[in-house]
């Protein structure tokens, strides 16, 4: 069968009217809470998880990928109409959105958000469609040395690559990476860092140490700076539909963005922020008069949102095809498979056709309904903005410790949430960055797992990482990818890469 | 990432209490990887490699941190306030003592209460009633509709059944 034939089978299972449903509910959810100041992709798709935990595995993960696009579409209402800085892929929509919004622009600028995320998430969805069955057939070369080099590339982009500090992105991993050794070992069974706890044996749930990093660290500061800082929602004034002008302005744009977003996003680069830094500047350079640029200019919107969405969707390449996570919302999505006991890659597509090509084709569905959604219905999305902080944070921690509660509620669970909490807030106040460690978490079992099988396969030769020419290849490019950004700094060029620093997603 | 404008240059105090926490907790990862018997099989590491090695890289970074801290180069930050952090942190240790003995709806509710507190809201007659009847209805659509086992207390398992 060809692939367009499996993107048919996938739509007759994603257009049965339960199915539907659950795809709705799910970008009804993902754009409400993404809509919530503070909380990016990331933050939006772990606190959801729990609405799916009782549902069949199709219909939960296709509502989990109505999540996630939702999620994504909130967060650039957010940051068009309320200036925030800190939610790091929406950045560089808030640089020309929020000026388009202050005036008077704002709802062209939501518009061109809106299409311009639709375009990008409809082509790069159908990328991903034909793009996925030649990575299946490139993982089943795949050895365990190479998964292993793959997964070291993985760790270097996600931690150290980007950011304003080698040193706090390998801190940040390097956490993650102990708290990953707590448990059971895979290969021989034996109890880890378990303390005598027997809670711990199963090792720390991914779900949990995001919640508590992002959700609690996140309250936790933003509670510990007080009523500082008052944030101004400018309201959307006049129509959403944008000008003949606005539209010949975009389009190029869109389809930039999609170009330079889902390749960096297919490639483990860690999350959709260089894209969107990459569009904007690229845009700027383009444009026909940049002098609007940083006054408001429509292109500055409608490139990098496009480019954002085009990788959320490209971070689906390597997590469908080969089972890797490579941002803090692609590992979340993976603990979300793993509760049902799927593991995704190649095997996937194989034993379990339906489900992946079902999973694609409502990204499809949910993509076009997420349009109608944020188009016509975006003034009600705006109300939300409005709910008084008190509120929203009383209501976003309940929400965090109900996901744990729901899924184990024993008081170590809840005592783990509360430390971690402190942990993340403790990385926040001192500027380091919190994906890192969840990746960490995630990634480090299946690292350690093939590095030893690759070792056990050559009988314990080290050499052997290095003697096929890929996993040389991939290894290779991950050492230079952490010195690279450590020359560029101490010679005094590493201003670029503070500002793609990978905060959240 | 925090944002803060501005660079201090004088040794760092917190910093180096991060160096003294990452170096600890590299030492514990190398005790514990060491106490595995060297039976290690084909491979040459067995289930103390992994944490032998991050324990090594975490004391080397507590090292580079100590360092850094020294040459003053970390960035100065924003005073924070204390109290609604404890708020907070209260609120969480009080939900997970009450979770047990009276329920969902309660433990939940205060830790709403709290919260709100942390923020500026202040009545907590206000916000008490608020969180509970909140988090009652939480309790309902989680565990009625979506299926969710949570923890009922008595008015809950009263109203939704048990």
């Amino acid at each position: 069968m060809t692939t367009f034939d499996f993107l048919l089978q996938g739509l007759s299972v994603a257009l049965d009217p339960m199915i539907l449903l659950y795809a709705l509910i799910g970008v009804i959810l993902g754009t409400a809470v993404g809509v919530l100041p503070g909380i990016g992709p990331a933050l939006t798709v772990a606190l959801l998880l729990p609405v799916t935990y009782g549902l069949d595995p199709a219909g939960s993960l296709i509502m989990f990928a109505g999540i996630y696009y939702g999620g994504m579409y909130g967060g650039s209402t957010t940051s068009i109409l309320l200036n925030t800085p800190g939610e790091s892929a929406s950045i560089v929509t808030a640089l020309e959105g929020n000026k388009m919004a202050r005036k008077g622009r704002g709802g062209p600028a939501l518009a061109t958000a809106a299409i311009g995320s639709f375009v990008a998430g409809l082509i790069a969805t159908l990328a991903l469609a034909f793009l996925a069955p030649y990575v299946v057939k490139l993982a089943l070369i795949f050895g365990p040395r190479e998964y292993f080099g793959l997964m070291v590339l993985a760790f270097v982009t996600v931690s150290a690559a980007f950011g304003t500090s080698t040193l706090r992105g390998l801190t940040s991993l390097f956490i993650g990476l102990a708290l990953a050794c707590i448990g059971i070992d895979q290969l021989t069974g034996q109890a880890r860092l378990s303390f005598g706890v027997p809670q711990l044996l199963d090792g720390i749930e991914v779900t949990t140490l995001a919640v508590a990093m992002f959700a609690l660290g996140e309250a936790l500061f933003v509670a510990s700076q007080g009523t500082r800082g008052a944030e101004i929602i400018e309201a959307v004034k006049g129509s959403v539909w944008m000008s003949r002008d606005d539209w010949s302005r975009s389009w190029k744009p869109w389809l930039r963005g999609t170009a330079i977003g889902f390749p960096i996003g297919a490639m483990p680069a860690g999350g959709a922020e260089i894209g969107t830094f990459l569009s904007y500047s690229m845009e700027k350079r383009l444009a026909k008069n940049p002098e609007e640029f940083g006054h408001g200019a429509i292109e500055g919107v409608a490139g990098p949102e496009a480019a954002n969405n085009a990788s959320a969707a490209g971070t689906l390449v390597p997590l469908l095809t080969l089972g890797l996570p490579t941002s803090a919302t692609a590992a979340i999505l993976l603990a979300g498979f793993q509760q049902f006991g799927l593991q995704p890659g190649p095997l996937l597509f194989v034993t379990a056709p339906q489900l992946v090509w079902g999973l694609i084709a409502s990204l499809l569905i949910a993509n076009c309904m997420l349009l109608v959604l944020n188009l016509p219905l975006v003034g009600l999305w705006v109300k939300l903005l409005t709910i008084p902080r008190p509120w929203l944070y009383a209501g976003i921690l309940l929400f965090a410790t109900l996901g744990t509660i729901g899924a184990n509620p024993s008081p170590v669970e809840l005592t783990m949430l509360l430390v971690f909490g402190l942990m993340g807030f403790g990385m926040r106040v001192y500027g380091y960055p919190i994906a890192p460690v969840v990746v960490g978490l995630i990634l480090g079992p299946m690292a350690e797992q093939q590095l030893r099988r690759a070792l056990a396969i050559a009988q314990g030769d080290w050499t052997t990482l290095v003697q096929s020419p890929i996993a040389a290849v991939l290894l290779l490019l991950a050492a230079v990818a952490l010195l690279l950004p450590m020359i560029l700094r101490a010679t005094g060029r590493g201003k670029v890469l503070a500002q793609v620093a990978a905060d959240e997603d | 990432m925090t944002g803060m404008p501005g660079t201090g240059r004088r040794p760092d105090g917190a910093a180096f209490i991060i160096a003294v926490l990452l170096g600890s907790l590299g030492a514990l990862l190398v005790r514990e990887g060491g106490l595995f018997p060297d039976r290690a099989g084909y491979a040459g590491v067995g289930p103390g490699g992994m944490p032998f090695l991050v324990g090594w890289v975490l004391m080397g970074l507590a090292l580079w941190t100590a360092v850094d801290a020294l040459r003053g180069t970390s960035e100065a930050r924003e005073p924070i306030q204390i109290g609604p952090v404890l708020w907070i942190l209260g609120g969480l240790a009080l939900q997970i003592a009450l979770l047990k003995p009276a329920g969902f709806m309660v433990a939940s509710g205060l830790l709403f209460a709290c919260t709100a507190f942390a923020f500026g809201r202040r009545n907590l007659l206000v916000t008490v009633p608020i969180g509970l009847v909140f988090a009652l209805g939480v309790y309902g659509v989680f565990d009625a509709v979506l299926q969710l086992n949570l923890p009922g207390g008595p008015l809950e398992t009263l109203m939704f059944g048990g």
